[in-house]
């Protein structure tokens, strides 16, 4: 199991042909208290770069972008009845959904750990 | 442009605060997060600083009568030390600003929003006639101490505070410094506003977050929790396109004021007092859990915009979004179903009484 970053502060997780889609600590830090989150409903096709979940703070709304292309398998449900978890356990347990991946190919556009390691660091 | 500091920047960075550009100045956003702290402030105490405000003095002979020119309040019955909430109005009975407004020995002491303070001067200097002087006090700085143990932690500082009511100030002594205190504020619980010469801010803030009941409380808090207050912020809910009665403010226009006129657009206000308005600012409590924000549509049953959110956020204490918007008179009424639109997606949401959470206000004798 390999995890890549986005420049939006998505992490994607691959097992496969299967990925699983969140966002960074750092940008729930940024964020702030989450209030709210709409994930993809299973079916529904993302596109690399493309609008595919809403998360919002008490202070404002912001976009999740899906870092590779797929069909959703599964939106976490979990994070309706306490959004919370994408503070408390963004990298695990507050995943937004999972995808079938369309496009290995995409994963070359993204970091890897220690890249966007560097990428926050030099925000 | 760049952001000006405020006096106690190095203070708030000291203290982890995130800033962000508001009014013109770089400000606390939050420290801790705006949830937790908005909670506290509920629960314990808050310290806020909002030297950004513009604080003014009005003095000169006649002060009292050509404020009364610009500001629907009546300000013959205003006693030595008592505040009000009053707004300063366009020809057109548009709102200029919102402010505060104390009598204090021979001037007045008004405090006025950061990002209109300018404009608001030029408006006084320009409608107020020459004997008014206009003093802005760029060298005094403005706390707030907001939440229930407020008045237990001044008191142990100057036990006379504890005296004042709502809407009630006066100078105490703070640690050495003298400070004009009034006990009023914008969170919708007791509390207090602290202005202090600007030099010795950051030793009075240090004074007031050393009591285990205090901590410093960010520009996001003071947002959700004025919300929850159901009190308007101006720019937002309130601008020069809005008269006082279509954001239900009503109750600033005072009675001899009402009877009398003689204020900015007050053949419009008093008719609107009289025939109603068009729209309306209510409370909104809105289905789900996502929240509304400004700029949101609000529709009729067609699908038409028929009027707009404000304000709008997801309030800790309810733990549900809650808006502020203007609807049509119509709908101005407790209980009335509402469609919200925003970002293509509509939210079913109805008419509900602010404040969203009760005020906590300390106001003395019968009734409240």
């Amino acid at each position: 199991m390999t995890v890549y970053y986005t420049k939006e502060h998505e992490w994607v997780s691959i097992d496969g042909d299967t990925a699983v889609v969140g966002i960074t600590d750092f940008a729930q830090g940024q964020l702030g208290d989450i209030v709210f989150v709409e994930v993809p409903k299973p079916g529904a096709q993302v596109t690399q770069g493309g609008e595919a979940a809403v998360v919002e703070s008490v202070k404002a709304a912001s976009d999740v972008y899906a870092p590779v292309s797929g069909e959703v398998i599964e939106g976490n449900q979990a994070l309706e009845d306490d959004p919370s978890l994408v503070n408390t356990a963004p990298e695990t347990d507050g995943w937004f959904f999972k995808l079938r991946l369309s496009d290995n190919g995409q994963l070359n556009d993204l970091m890897n750990a220690d890249e966007y390691k560097a990428f926050v660091d030099s925000q | 442009m760049s952001d000006n500091n405020l006096p106690l920047n190095d203070w708030h960075l000291a203290r982890g605060a995130r800033m962000v550009p508001f009014a013109g100045y770089s400000m606390p956003i939050q420290y801790e997060g705006i949830m937790a702290e908005h909670k506290w402030v509920r629960e314990s105490a808050g310290l806020f600083d909002v030297s950004h405000m513009g604080q003014l003095i009005i003095a000169g002979g006649g002060a009292e009568k050509a404020l009364e020119t610009l500001l629907p309040a009546d300000l013959s019955i205003l006693k030595e030390g008592r505040l009000r909430y009053s707004l300063l109005l366009s020809p057109d009975g548009g709102i200029v600003d919102d402010l505060m407004v104390t009598r204090r020995g021979d001037h007045f002491y008004m405090v006025v929003n950061g990002a209109t303070k300018e404009g608001d001067i030029a408006y006084l200097r320009e409608n107020l006639p020459p004997g008014v002087v206009i003093d802005h006090m760029k060298e005094q700085a403005l706390l707030a101490l907001q939440g229930p143990k407020a008045v237990d932690v001044l008191a142990r500082i100057a036990p006379q505070i504890a005296e004042l009511g709502f809407m009630q100030g006066g100078a105490f002594d703070l640690g050495g410094v003298t400070a004009w205190v009034s006990r009023s504020g914008y969170t919708g619980e007791d509390g207090f506003e602290i202005s202090v010469p600007a030099k010795v801010v950051s030793e009075i803030a240090d004074l007031l977050t050393g009591k285990p009941e205090v901590k410093p409380i960010g520009l996001g808090a003071r947002d959700s929790l004025r919300l929850e207050a159901g009190l308007p912020l101006y720019g937002h809910d309130l601008d020069t396109g809005t008269t006082p009665i279509e954001a239900d403010l009503g109750f600033a226009i005072s009675k001899r004021r009402r009877a009398e006129g003689g204020f900015p657009g007050a053949t419009r206000i008093i008719g609107e007092m009289e025939g109603g308005t068009i729209t309306r600012r209510v409370g909104i409590a809105i289905e789900g859990r996502q929240p509304v924000r400004e700029g949101a549509m609000v529709m009729d049953f067609e699908g038409n915009e028929v009027g707009k959110v404000t304000s709008g956020g997801f309030s800790p204490i309810l733990e549900a979004p809650i808006a502020m918007a203007y609807v049509p008179s119509a709908l101005a009424i407790e209980g009335a179903a509402i469609s919200l639109a925003q970002r293509g997606k509509i939210f079913q949401a109805r008419v509900i009484p602010m404040p969203f959470v009760p005020h906590r206000y300390n106001r003395k004798g019968a009734g409240k």
